[in-house]
């Protein structure tokens, strides 16, 4: 075989270099990008679904019904359809907004909008975990707490959410990775410019060596899920000090 | 709690305050779309962009004496972008076509160059319709050569299509297409790679079709920027004038192979 | 499944019942939209693409209505095909886990922990841009009979997402195979069958009739997977949605309409789970 027929075969480790031309500084930049992001939405999710989960148990039937829908819609429409719509509608609305105050042209940068987009999203779902595990509290606690004569917001600060936590983890680590996945949605969509995938596939165009770029990509994402997957086993060990072992 | 809820509020106020940035008018912004096309852009290791349209871009923006920063955005949402004043410009070697002058207006072309076919290497230089028919062609999604090669070989061919034109040549390296059509000057960049000088070969010209293929590459502007237009229009012309666009057509080793104003 | 064959009167009212039940819920929440995002939508935004006949000016151009039906086509073949291979490949890593030698188990563990570690997306890309690099490098793979089908985009895309949906269900099947009664197991050793009937008669149907809930939910997810095989050139409905969006630069009608499809999918799909589960009677809560 010739030089140039071995060529894929060949793994240039060089590539994977922290310097010019050596493009790892580029990945890892990237995956600091899409763990940025993925906080950022995740934090923005689990607000949303407070939100979501409170209003859905507590609130008058408008409210519930306008919850349902958006719950229902964003878990029933695939999320690169959602990141589309979103992004485009919201942009266009923040801009129209901000320039009926008079601001201008108002530009959001791509961490923000990924942020926001992927936040909406995932508040869809924490919502439905959220509201799953306050379920589960045992309900004599909150009676008792109402018994009390505690006002609704400090019980919910001293109640619901501690009690809400040992049910609550396995879902939120499922959510957790599940929007660490999602960040690979946004380089297709070309949102955030510097996000792990889109980088990994520009690295991967521009030098030709797909194999070594997407495996490295692979195994950064893999190296994320397997922490976090510690992390919320410790979480889950914290939340539950002084329960009764499982089994 | 009170202090609570409004110190969370400020926080949410001034992170959407912050995430956003009301921008300086006098700032043009110039989009180029994210995906490589060499030789006119691509982004280096270093995550500069280069090519010979980013250095066109620098000598128009000195000449006219306005401030230019660079957009990257996705080709396909690239005049969509412009429209919502995303971008001011599209410089991304987008041609001038009747279709697109429905949405958006142009400047003046600033350079020129004819589409051609490339194959694997086989000697055989037919490019006609029939002789094409059965085999698969690709081409880069939303371009005058997918808009040349759905008029003229969809009916016997298949016809594939890339979000960017570095895939459809991986595509035709990696066997799954036997065609690709584009630009000559993008897929002489790509001939003179080690990839492609190992798999494929130049095909020919493709029939002059003004109508689907254009009138050359310009800058894109929204209809209602005719003072944006002016300025660059200028510039291009005092460039060309000046010969400095045969000096960088030299640099770029594109001399005869670009036609410019 | 046990008990299909031999459903009674009663349990086909429980059986149309329950889906009836679901399919309002679906009506009601559709109609709302409908009515909500539809009707100013049919209004004041395009949508002659639709037309079957519709053709730009520059002539012959692609009709986008047969495009748009042979781009659901692409869909439902990718969601079926990869959620029945994908489901075949689940069974053993999920049985493996419970039974099986320790070094096996161990396999498939981590199998499922890789897949579900990272994104279907670069999954995808190392399949088709990863391999699809490498086969064309080999001479014999190029000469061989193969080559016609793995030029094509679609064995990679399926590659891509049977594994994913294999790796996402070993777990579940995992779940499920441990969950079934020991009782009913050790039941049907007394009645001398051996492992392997025992297997197909008593605890695979027991243990994927305890999985349809969380399968509906996966397989709802897949489906919201699929448009990411648009990345790799297959023709699907985000594909065509995508392709109309770009030609006629128009930007909420596609987007819109193929999300109308895919909810409409999902509406099929969840009340198709929902007819499975109530063929086998069981507790009503």
């Amino acid at each position: 075989m010739t030089t140039s027929e071995l060529l894929p075969l060949v793994i240039r480790w060089d590539l994977l270099a922290l310097e010019p031309p050596g493009w790892g500084m580029v990945l890892l930049r990237g995956l600091q990008q899409s763990i940025m992001i993925a906080f950022g939405a995740y934090f923005v999710g689990l607000l949303l679904g407070l939100g979501g989960a409170l209003g859905k148990l507590y609130g008058g039937p408008i409210v519930r019904s306008v919850l349902e829908g958006y719950t229902t819609i964003v878990r029933a429409v695939p999320e690169l359809i959602l990141i589309l719509i979103l992004y485009y509608a919201g942009t266009q609305l923040l801009s129209q907004i901000m320039q009926s105050y008079g601001y201008g042209r108002f530009d959001i940068n791509g961490l923000a909008a990924g942020i926001g987009v992927l936040g909406f999203v995932q508040g869809a779902y924490s919502t439905e975990v959220l509201r799953g595990a306050i379920q589960a509290i045992p309900v004599g606690q909150l009676e008792a707490a109402r018994a009390y004569g505690m006002p609704s917001v400090l019980r919910i600060r001293r109640v619901v959410l501690p009690a809400m936590m040992p049910f609550a983890i396995p879902g939120l680590a499922n959510l957790w990775l599940i929007v660490t996945k999602d960040t690979a949605l946004l380089a297709v969509v070309g949102i955030a410019p510097s996000e792990l995938s889109l980088a990994t596939r520009q690295a991967a165009g521009f030098t030709k060596q797909y194999l070594l770029f997407f495996l490295a990509a692979f195994f950064l994402y893999l190296f994320i899920s397997l922490f976090s997957n510690w992390f919320f086993r410790v979480l889950e060990r914290y939340f539950r000090r002084g329960q009764a072992k499982l089994s | 709690m009170k202090s609570f809820v409004k110190s969370l509020a400020a926080a949410a106020v001034a992170l959407s305050l912050g995430a956003g940035a009301a921008v300086a008018e006098d700032v043009v912004k110039f989009g180029v779309a994210a995906e490589p096309y060499a030789p006119f852009s691509s982004q280096d290791a270093s995550g500069k962009w280069v090519g010979w349209e980013m250095d066109l871009m620098d000598m128009v923006c000195t000449q006219a004496a306005i401030k230019c920063e660079l957009v990257p955005t996705a080709w396909d949402g690239i005049i969509p972008a412009l429209t919502a004043k995303k971008i001011d410009v599209i410089w991304s070697s987008m041609s001038i076509t009747a279709e697109r002058k429905k949405t958006i207006d142009f400047t003046n072309m600033y350079y020129n160059s004819g589409a051609v076919l490339i194959s694997t290497k086989n000697g055989d230089a037919d490019i006609s319709p029939d002789h094409l028919a059965g085999k698969t062609i690709g081409v880069q999604v939303s371009t005058i050569h997918e808009k040349y090669v759905q008029k003229y070989f969809s009916a016997k061919s298949t016809v594939k299509t890339y979000q960017t034109q570095d895939e459809a040549n991986n595509d035709l390296a990696a066997g799954r297409l036997d065609y690709v059509m584009a630009d000559s000057l993008a897929l002489d960049a790509f001939l003179a790679s080690d990839q492609g000088k190992a798999c494929c070969e130049l095909k020919g010209l493709v029939p002059e079709d003004k109508e689907v293929l254009g009138d050359g590459v310009g800058g894109g502007i929204r209809q209602d920027d005719a003072a944006l237009k002016d300025k660059l229009n200028a510039a291009v012309a005092a460039l060309a004038a000046s010969g400095k666009l045969i000096e960088l057509n030299a640099k770029y080793g594109l001399a005869g192979k670009i036609i410019v104003p | 499944m046990a008990g299909a064959g031999s459903v009674s009167n009663l349990s086909i009212g429980a059986i149309t019942q329950g889906t009836t039940d679901d399919l309002m819920k679906i009506i009601k929440i559709f109609a709302v939209v409908v009515v909500v995002v539809g009707v100013p939508a049919a209004f004041f935004m395009r949508w002659d693409w639709l037309n079957p006949s519709f053709q730009e000016a520059t002539g012959a151009y692609p009709v986008y209505g047969l495009k748009l039906f042979y781009g659901v086509g692409w869909t439902v073949f990718l969601l079926l095909s990869s959620c029945c291979l994908g489901f075949m490949l689940a069974i053993p890593i999920g049985l493996v886990q419970v039974t099986g030698p320790g070094w096996l188990a161990a396999i498939a563990r981590g199998f499922c922990t890789v897949i579900r570690g990272t994104p279907l997306l670069i999954q995808l890309w190392l399949m088709y841009y990863g391999l699809g690099s490498l086969f064309p490098s080999i001479p014999w793979i190029r000469e061989s009979v193969f080559w016609p089908i793995l030029r094509e985009a679609w064995p990679y895309a399926l590659l891509a997402f049977t594994l994913s949906f294999a790796g996402y269900e070993g777990e579940i099947m995992r779940g499920a195979f441990a969950g079934v009664p020991k009782g009913e197991l050790e039941a049907a050793r007394a009645f001398g069958m051996s492992p392997f009937t025992a297997l197909r008669r008593v605890w695979l149907p027991r243990a994927i009739h305890q999985a349809l809930p969380t399968l509906s939910g996966e397989v709802v997810l897949q489906l919201k997977s699929t448009p990411l095989a648009a990345t790799v050139t297959i023709f699907d409905v985000f594909s065509v949605g995508t392709k109309v969006r770009q030609d006629l630069l128009i930007i909420y009608e596609p987007l819109l309409f193929i999300a109308l499809v895919y909810v409409t999918l999902t509406a099929i799909v969840v009340l198709a789970f929902r007819y499975l589960e109530n063929l086998v009677p069981g507790k009503r809560a």
